[in-house]
């Protein structure tokens, strides 16, 4: 019966099926037809009496059919084939504690940061209780945060983020607290997005090396298709315009259709602050081809080095280009250290798009009582321009650390100015200078040097031996014992 | 001739440039033009205030629970709500707090749910906690199953009247079918075999491919348990058929009494069958039963591994927050609580539902005999001029302009005997729903003059 399914993708119109191909699945699906109808039908469950159904029901070794799940759910139960999520589950089984297990398997595959959580711990200390439960009366009651409210995230909030993301995009910026709707985390927003700019089977452009979660984030459930537009170690891994047009012209040629480009900025896993100029360049392209422009910017507020961010909605609101095509994500997760709260955004500046977006978010909303803890926290300017500074500061120190303890063993690092990771061109270390030499790195990491790095491919990189090494969930003193395990393994492959 | 095609694919450029969005972002299948939610809109421009606004709309048309706050806010303050924010740790608890995203749920929450929802069954059922997927509220839990069961343009088979909500919930973004199972009050709506196979066959007439049928019980809006035969009855049709059967128990611990409801928890309690087993799912959330919808906590409950963990990955889009977890954990294992609080629940809904149908009976107007939920279903079919969809609208608008009370016309909910209403008393305080049945009984006076 699996010949048949060829056949079926014509019947449902989907096409691109080869004519030579057509007439002998034709003859296969016939005689298949003509064999089943010879063969006496007990699994044909309509013919089935009720009662003997019922029977049947209570005993053992019946002839009832397997019921099935839909062909979209198939491909997401099966077990990961992308490195980025076989070492994550790796880690786990041996996880690295500097007390405990000293010879555990070190995380650099996650990009969170603990780096300020001595701070945001104070903070839940002195103030979670008031802002969650607090009444007009200051009396505790559970109405407050019980009751439904708009999905899309009380107003409160919105201004409250709107105020919090201008601020730490550099304060050229402002946001529209109507433009915007809050998701429960960052994962939700891209998908709502997606859901809402592409029909089923159209596709975005993305830069490579990209985040590997864009994959099941976008791909999972919409049907839209990502298309990679390689970016190369000799451009810093900055996307230009002329392989956005090549993707798209080849997209194009394929039947694709392209409806936006999707990237992030400060980029994952690179870690380049994209410049004006360039932020531009995309926005006229995506003018010119008449698509949307998704800006993932959930790192807007880890930048380190000397170049200034700037956000796409800064540019869109320059006036220059049509905004309507412009959407911004962003979300607490990386910036404030709390994924487990799930708080993301949708900025949008098509009020079509924030209308849908708001009506999707019934399916992805964030608890009220969560929504008033974040309202005091991001409206506690003091203590949030206070946290912000520490964040980027000890992001910066500890990245000075790591990517020092790997310029001493040989190993250089793009240049980067954001992000929680670093990204490491650990292309000596390669047998040979391919695909299968990355991953038997990868595979030697994990298991010898007990180190849990992403890799390029698992990113899509397009030149190999590049890793993805996140530093921010680590103490000073991780950092030897690192630059020792990758020293040791180094050794043995000379010998 | 081919040269300007080509441009034409080729640069996209048309007059205005204007960017299109997709058939998801412009569909009106999220229904909110509906009367169910023009009501909606009605009551937030006037809404109804004991104290500051006696003559605005009273919202009777939003299953929301709030008669047993008091026992969640005694609960909540006598445990120290410190201690319950970050789990029994304390502070130095709320690291495992901010980073916790694992899409398995916190375990401690998971068993807590199923330990809940054990007792609301009276123990007639066992849930595993590593069967439970967590999800930020049943609407989302609906919509994921759907995802899972059916691809686009199937169906799922629906017993009218149904909740507004589905047509949104189960189709949107799915792509997938609703087609109707139709129920009728000669014999107080319950499902037949024979509309079952109607409905299936009406399916297969327009050659649409049926994954699976999905029922509410208790039902909303009926206010009423599923029979027990009945659900035996639909497990048989499911399996003869080879579909999926989803039970949306989201009112399991609304009926007032416990002996009344029948969970298909129990029916695949005693089969050891793995096919007929696995094609049974449950939904539940504490939205309803706990009165706590702000909180966005919703579980599937599946007896199909495949489904456990296909749900589970995907449930990245709809994760329940660690706070929430953390601070629910410890009240619901808290078995002597749950207990109480389900008992009292149970019967603070019960003397509602009576006042209201007396109530209601006094104004010369009969409800279908209920047994739980947060809402009666009214038979206001006698006071329609003309008895079709447009008479019920009709009638619908002059209870909300008139009346000042918005409540849910049977159209909405595809029923398909005209004059059904349904109303919902558990979102509002006893006074207020002394004066809503005031405003009906003044109303049934006016037009009996007439």
């Amino acid at each position: 019966m699996r010949l048949i399914v060829p056949l079926r993708g014509v019947i449902q119109g989907r096409g691109g099926l080869f004519v030579g191909s057509l007439i002998p699945c034709c003859l296969f699906y016939f005689l298949q037809l003509y064999l089943k109808r010879r063969r006496p039908p007990p699994s044909d469950p309509t013919e089935l009496p009720r009662t003997f159904s019922r029977t049947n029901l209570f005993s053992r070794g019946n002839s009832i059919g397997r019921v099935r799940v839909s062909s979209r759910a198939v491909p997401v139960a099966k077990p990961s084939d992308s490195p980025y999520y076989i070492g994550l589950e790796r880690v786990k089984t041996d996880p690295y504690d500097r007390m405990t297990n000293t010879d555990g398997i070190i995380q650099l595959g996650l990009a969170e940061s603990t780096l300020c959580f001595d701070l945001l711990q104070r903070w839940m200390s002195e103030n979670l209780m008031e802002s969650m439960m607090q009444s007009d009366d200051g009396e505790f009651d559970i109405s407050s945060i019980a009751m439904y409210k708009p999905f899309e995230g009380l107003l409160e909030l919105r201004v409250a983020f709107a105020d919090f993301m201008s601020r730490i995009m550099g304060g050229n910026v402002s946001f529209d607290p109507s433009n915007m709707v809050i998701t429960a985390g960052g994962t939700p927003a891209i998908e709502v997005l997606a859901f809402c700019l592409a029909d089923h089977g159209n596709a975005f452009l993305i830069p490579t090396p990209y985040y590997p979660g864009f994959d099941r984030d976008i791909k999972f459930r919409t049907g839209v298709e990502l298309i990679p537009v390689h970016c190369r170690s000799s451009d810093n891994f900055t996307v230009t315009v002329s392989a956005l047009e090549q993707a798209l012209n080849q997209a194009r040629k394929r039947g694709s259709k392209v409806s936006g480009i999707l990237f992030s900025n400060p980029s994952n896993p690179v870690g380049n602050i994209l410049s004006r100029e360039t932020l531009c360049d995309i926005l006229r392209f995506a003018q010119e081809k008449n698509i949307h422009v998704i800006s993932d910017e959930i790192f807007a507020g880890s930048v380190y080095g000397d170049k200034e961010f700037v956000s796409m909605a800064e540019i869109a609101g320059s006036g220059e280009f049509d905004k309507t095509r412009v959407h911004i994500i962003y979300g607490l997760s990386k910036d404030l250290s709390i994924p487990g709260f799930r708080a993301g955004v949708i900025y949008s500046f098509h009020e079509d798009v924030v209308n849908a977006a708001k009506k999707l978010m019934r399916f992805s909303s964030v608890p009220v009582l969560v929504q008033r803890i974040l309202i005091s926290l991001l409206s506690d300017v003091r203590f949030i321009e206070g946290y912000m500074a520490a964040h980027r500061q000890r992001i910066r120190d500890k990245h000075i650390r790591f990517v020092e303890g790997l310029k001493q063993l040989g190993i250089p690092c793009a240049e980067s100015g954001g992000g929680l990771y670093c990204w490491v061109d650990m292309s000596s270390l390669l047998t040979s200078y391919s695909e299968k030499g990355e991953l038997e790195l990868f595979e030697k990491l994990l298991t010898v040097a007990k180190i849990n790095a992403t890799p390029g491919t698992a990113c899509y990189c397009i030149e190999p031996g590049w890793f993805r090494c996140c530093f921010t969930a680590l103490a000073d003193e991780d950092i030897p014992v690192i630059m020792e395990r990758i020293r040791q393994l180094a050794e043995s492959f000379r010998s | 001739m081919g040269l300007p095609l080509m441009m034409e694919r080729s640069s996209n450029n048309n007059n205005n440039n204007v960017v299109e969005l997709s058939r998801v972002a412009v569909s009106d299948t999220h229904g909110e033009d509906s009367p169910y939610f023009a009501g909606w809109k009605a009551y937030d421009e006037n809404p109804y205030d004991e104290s500051h606004n006696p003559s605005g709309v009273i919202q009777m048309g939003l299953a929301e629970n709030q008669v047993s706050f008091d026992l969640l806010e005694t609960y909540l303050e006598k445990k120290n709500p410190e201690g319950s924010m970050w789990g029994s740790k304390g502070a130095p608890g709320f690291r495992e707090n901010a980073l916790f995203q694992d899409y398995h749920g916190l375990k401690t929450f998971r068993q807590a749910m199923a330990s809940f929802m054990e007792q609301i069954r009276g123990g007639k059922a066992r849930f595993d906690p590593d069967r439970i997927v967590l999800t930020a509220g049943a609407t989302a839990a609906n919509e994921l199953l759907t995802f899972i069961l059916a691809d686009p343009n199937d169906a799922l088979l629906v017993p009218t009247p149904y909740y507004p909500g589905f047509d949104r919930d189960l189709r949107w973004r799915t792509g997938v079918k609703i087609v109707p199972i139709h129920c009728d009050s000669s014999n107080h709506f319950q499902i037949t075999p024979e509309a079952l196979e109607s409905a299936y066959q009406t399916a297969r007439d327009a050659n649409i491919r049926v994954r699976g049928v999905l029922i509410t019980n208790p039902s909303n809006p009926l206010g009423a348990t599923v029979q027990k035969k009945v659900l035996e009855d639909l497990l048989d049709f499911c399996v003869r058929k080879n579909i999926h059967l989803v039970s949306d128990e989201i009112y399991s611990g609304s009926v007032f009494h416990a002996s009344e409801f029948t969970s298909v928890a129990e029916i695949v309690e005693n089969i050891d069958d793995v096919s007929v087993k696995e094609r049974v799912h449950i939904v539940y959330s504490l939205s309803k039963d706990l009165g706590l919808p702000g909180f966005r906590v919703g579980t599937i409950y599946s007896y199909n591994d495949n489904v456990v963990r296909t749900a589970r990955r995907m449930s990245s889009f709809t994760l329940v927050s660690s706070q929430t977890q953390h601070m629910l954990a410890s009240m619901l294992s808290d078995e002597e609580f749950t207990e109480k609080y389900i008992r009292i629940n149970r019967e603070r809904l019960r003397r509602r539902y009576e006042t209201i149908v007396e109530g209601l009976k006094k104004a010369g107007i009969e409800c279908l005999k209920g047994n739980a939920g947060l809402f009666c279903w009214m038979n206001l079919g006698f006071l329609l001029e003309k008895k079709t969809k447009d008479g019920e609208l009709q009638l619908w608008d002059v209870i909300l302009k008139e009346l000042k009370l918005n409540i849910s016309p049977g159209s909405s909910c595809h029923c398909s005997e005209v004059g059904w209403f349904r109303v919902c008393f558990a979102n509002m305080s006893e006074n207020t729903l002394e004066i809503a049945l005031k405003r009906i009984h003044e109303f049934m006076d006016r037009r009996r003059r007439f």
